[in-house]
């Protein structure tokens, strides 16, 4: 009788995993595959061509949109990375008076519509003169992407035993060795992991990015949304699956490097 | 003087602190002399922790000096002192093989490579771990991660080691042999030992000196013989050891012996250690293994108790009885069931005068 | 415990030159705009918060109508909706997963993290396509001869809920999975031993000893599926969300005051559920 039940979840279990996955993967392929639709657009099939990426790489406004997108990645996820492990270290202790307040303050964006905090850095950029465009992208950028980093690392600290960093002070470092030798590293894992999603964060947002460009500044997501609303053509399928191609890779990598430094921290004692 | 001052190795003075929530340490003072193995013994909360983190630097006291070498090292931060500390958790740097863990202590300081590796290797083979340079932390066992932590700490020759319970995590097998280890190591190495652990038999075992702390204070500071044999205060002689508390009124005394007259009846002390007055009250002490139970009445004493049980406790026979008023004292000696006495039989309980402790006038009660 | 970390402590003052980077960053790219909201929101239509401006409460007033209330129930009922479904998919996921040997775990962890990096917008797109009038879906429930004619999902509510479950489920099941993860399976064991049946084990055991991590699964749904607005817009329908209202009254009403009202609404709803789950003792939200 238990035997059987057993059996039964062992059963249901891949099964029920595997049909989610499948759905949840579906409709990734589906664009990966409308992609090399000939067709003008992706009402129906209509056989196989590359046409799409020939053209998308001769597309200059998309050559100059994939630009836009990786600088206001890479540098939000940049400052983010600093801004948020700097803060993470300070707050780590919880001694710093109004610490908590402004751990809030800046998780906050987490919490808030996107929509809302659009506006809202439309509303003062335009009324302090702020110029939209690619500086207020990244400022808008970094202070979402920051919690990202912030949480990640903070949550890391205030697991390591303090112990560790003691042990350093006690060996005869300073500070600031303890912090090149013993913390940053110990940390780093959590710093990169926290950047990485500031990246995929950034990379993806459309809404903040809507209020706070200029004309001249598109980026990917913005020129995919415009795509989109106008009904989308395989051209948009074939730059959604150059993005996710290079999220595959990233992701994939991340997490060869994960499982690498694992086996090396943590390998069991067997 | 002077050789005394230089006797001294570390000194505590009048150590006080406070985290907001009531004294930690309040009013501690210890002299640790040169080469010796010192252990502060306490239960949690006691302030020993906190004691050996204000040696370390990694506390500052609210009031009070520590002097090292007769220099005041009160404010310097942990990485100036000639100190180094082996920590309850290990704390080994887990991103570091073995070898630099090791070499850390020695790097920071700016040793230049070939002094680190001929350090290094030395301390590995102190600690009998050559063979595990390679390995990082997260490989090895709770003993090898403890043996890795002493020689981290050792590398850097510091004049003090403070050991924060060394061997709480690791099983009793493992303590024993750790405890011996220890102890040779710290012979062979004359090296100055602050050893805290709440196990009354690792510190008995180990220490030159114990403190006994209780509440932020000392209790007692002595050798392992003097806290086993003459408690100073009621809380040292119950959380050392197994022993019978008799409470009684001093009858008489000469300076030399007294009697001691209780509710079950009366006995003689050796009083000389105590000086005790006539009519105070006091506390007598007695070891279980020192205490008997004799089927015929004994000289000096007039104690008569009830045998309630007698269990073979391995290697000698503990009786269980019940005094008068019907205090339960447990007394060994006899090595035989065969000669232990009956349950309901009537005993006499006795004991050899010179290894009771006395605990009279300004220590009774405390 | 109390000396859990004095060291760090100690360093006062570079503690707070560390914070200061991110101190600027939440006082003026955070506060100030939600103050200048609050701002706009409170004084009369067409002027902008300043000192001349004139201070009023007809902005929130005005939100009291049938059709804008009609609108933020509709808001507040998908978003509720969404997190249902996900939770009834995505518990059991998350536990399935917990359960699933060791080396699946890490491939399964993968697996359900990269569709999470790759932009919604993209995985709502594979959706249109599938469910098109002409798409893949229909033409496998065609050819199965289960229907006849093309069904029109697109711009049903059904295929608006379904994109919405589609970009949060991620949310749902990390938390829960790790709830799961942690659990003490051997308390289960323990029901049964007592003679438990093995959904009454899961119901008095698992359930609630998982409970934080389906409250943090089902805040982390609910409140960005209060604000999301672009989904439905791509799904097609026309069903309108406090998101849609917002948009209108800032780019085509052009009524910023009004605007402004509205998001403090949303910023005070999504906000609060927030702080009463942190205050009520949930864990941080701080999963990925």
């Amino acid at each position: 009788m238990a035997n059987k039940r057993r059996k039964k979840r062992k059963i249901f279990s891949p099964i029920y995993l595997t049909l989610v996955l499948i759905i949840l993967y579906l409709p990734i392929l589906m664009v990966v595959i409308y992609s090399f639709n000939s067709g003008r657009t992706i009402a129906a099939w209509q056989g196989f061509t590359t046409n799409w990426y020939t053209r998308l790489f001769n597309n200059a406004l998309m050559a100059d949109a994939l630009k836009n997108s990786l600088i206001l990645a890479g540098l939000s996820a940049g400052f983010a990375g600093v801004i948020g492990t700097l803060g993470a270290i300070g707050l780590a202790n919880g001694h710093l008076k109004g610490g908590s307040f402004i751990e809030s303050l800046a998780t906050l964006p987490m919490m808030i519509p996107e929509l809302v905090l659009g506006m809202a850095y439309l509303a003062v950029f335009t009324a302090v003169g702020v110029k939209l465009g690619m500086a207020a992208l990244v400022l808008t950028h970094t202070t979402f992407c920051v919690p990202y980093v912030f949480i990640n690392v903070k949550s890391r600290l205030v697991g390591m035993d303090p112990a560790i960093e003691e042990a350093a002070r006690d060996l005869g470092a300073s500070p600031l060795r303890v912090l090149r030798d013993i913390t940053i590293p110990l940390i780093m894992p959590a710093v990169i992991s926290g950047m990485m999603l500031a990246v995929a964060m950034s990379i993806d947002d459309v809404v903040i990015s809507f209020f706070v460009t200029s004309a001249e500044t598109t980026t990917l997501p913005l020129k995919v949304y415009t795509g989109l609303r106008s009904g989308g053509t395989p051209e948009i399928n074939a730059l959604s699956t150059l993005m996710l191609a290079a999220i595959f890779v990233i992701v994939g990598l991340s997490q060869l490097l994960r499982a690498r430094s694992d086996k090396k921290l943590y390998a069991s004692k067997q | 003087m002077d050789e005394a001052m230089s006797e001294v190795l570390l000194s505590l003075k009048h150590i006080s602190k406070n985290f907001g929530e009531g004294d930690v340490l309040s009013d501690v003072s210890l002299d640790v002399k040169r080469g010796e193995f010192v252990t502060l013994l306490g239960a949690s909360g006691c302030g020993k922790t906190t004691t050996l983190r204000i040696v370390a630097g990694l506390e500052t006291p609210d009031t009070g000096e520590v002097i090292l070498n007769g220099q005041d090292m009160t404010s310097l931060p942990p990485e100036s002192r000639p100190v180094n500390t082996v920590f309850q958790s290990y704390a080994l740097f887990p991103h570091m093989n073995v070898e630099k863990n090791v070499a850390y202590g020695l790097k920071v300081r700016g040793a230049d490579k070939k002094t680190i590796a001929a350090r290094v290797k030395e301390m590995l083979e102190l600690v009998q771990m050559s063979d595990y340079a390679g390995r990082m932390p997260a490989q090895l066992s709770g003993g090898q991660r403890q043996r890795i932590a002493i020689a981290r700490a050792l590398a850097p020759q510091p004049q003090l080691l403070l050991l924060d319970e060394p061997l709480g995590a690791l099983d009793l097998q493992l303590r024993r042999q750790m405890q011996i280890e220890l102890k040779r190591l710290q012979k062979k190495l004359g090296i100055t030992f602050i050893y805290i652990t709440h196990d009354q038999e690792e510190a008995i075992n180990m220490s030159d000196r114990i403190a006994v702390m209780k509440g932020g204070k000392f209790e007692q500071l002595g050798t392992p013989e003097e806290i086993y044999d003459r408690p100073a205060t009621r809380y040292v002689a119950q959380f050392i050891g197994r022993s019978t508390i008799l409470t009684g009124k001093v009858k008489h005394t000469n300076g030399f012996s007294a009697v001691i007259e209780t509710g079950n009846g009366s006995f003689t002390v050796d009083s000389a250690h105590a000086k005790l007055t006539e009519g105070e009250m006091c506390d007598l002490c007695v070891r279980t293994e020192r205490m008997r139970a004799s089927k015929t009445p004994v000289e000096g004493f007039s104690l008569p108790a009830t045998v309630r049980e007698a269990r073979y406790a391995g290697g000698s026979v503990l009786t269980y009885v019940t005094l008068r008023d019907g205090t339960e004292v447990v007394a060994e000696g006899v090595e035989r069931m065969a000669d232990a006495p009956n349950p309901g039989d009537t005993v006499y309980m006795h004991w050899n005068p010179a290894q009771a402790a006395v605990i009279g006038g300004a220590s009774y009660g405390a | 415990m109390a000396h859990k970390s004095a060291l760090r402590a100690a360093d006062t003052r570079r503690n707070a030159l560390f914070v200061l980077p991110m101190t600027l960053f939440a006082v003026v790219l955070v506060a100030l705009p939600l103050i200048y909201v609050l701002g706009t929101s409170l004084v009369q239509s067409g002027q902008d918060f300043s000192f001349g401006a004139t201070f009023t409460l007809q902005n929130y007033k005005s939100l009291l109508r049938t059709d804008y209330l009609m609108v933020f129930f509709n808001s507040l009922k998908l978003a509720f909706l969404t997190t249902l479904v996900s939770f009834i998919i995505g518990y059991p996921f998350g536990y399935c997963m917990a359960r699933a040997g060791r080396r699946w775990k890490a491939l399964l962890m993968m697996l359900v993290i990269i569709p999470f990096w790759t932009s919604a917008l993209v995985r709502i797109y594979g959706w249109k396509i599938l469910l098109q009038g002409s798409g893949p879906v229909n033409g496998v429930l065609k050819s199965l001869g289960l229907i006849e004619k093309n069904i029109k999902f697109l711009g049903s509510y059904g295929s608006v809920l379904l994109a919405m479950v589609y970009c949060m489920i991620s949310f749902m099941i990390l938390p829960c999975h790790s709830a799961v993860d942690k659990m003490d399976f051997t308390l289960v064991e323990a029901a049964r031993d007592l003679g438990s049946k093995p959904w009454k084990a899961f119901l008095d055991v698992t359930l609630p000893l998982t409970m934080p991590g389906i409250l943090a699964g089902c805040v982390l749904v609910f409140v960005p599926s209060v604000g999301i607005f672009y989904l439905s817009d791509i799904m097609g329908g026309g069903l309108v969300l406090v998101g849609n209202l917002i948009r209108d009254q800032l780019l085509k009403v052009r009524d910023w005051n009004t605007g402004s009202a509205m998001s403090m609404v949303l910023i005070v709803l999504t906000a609060g559920i927030y702080l009463v789950y942190r205050k009520s003792g949930g864990d941080d939200l701080g999963v990925f």
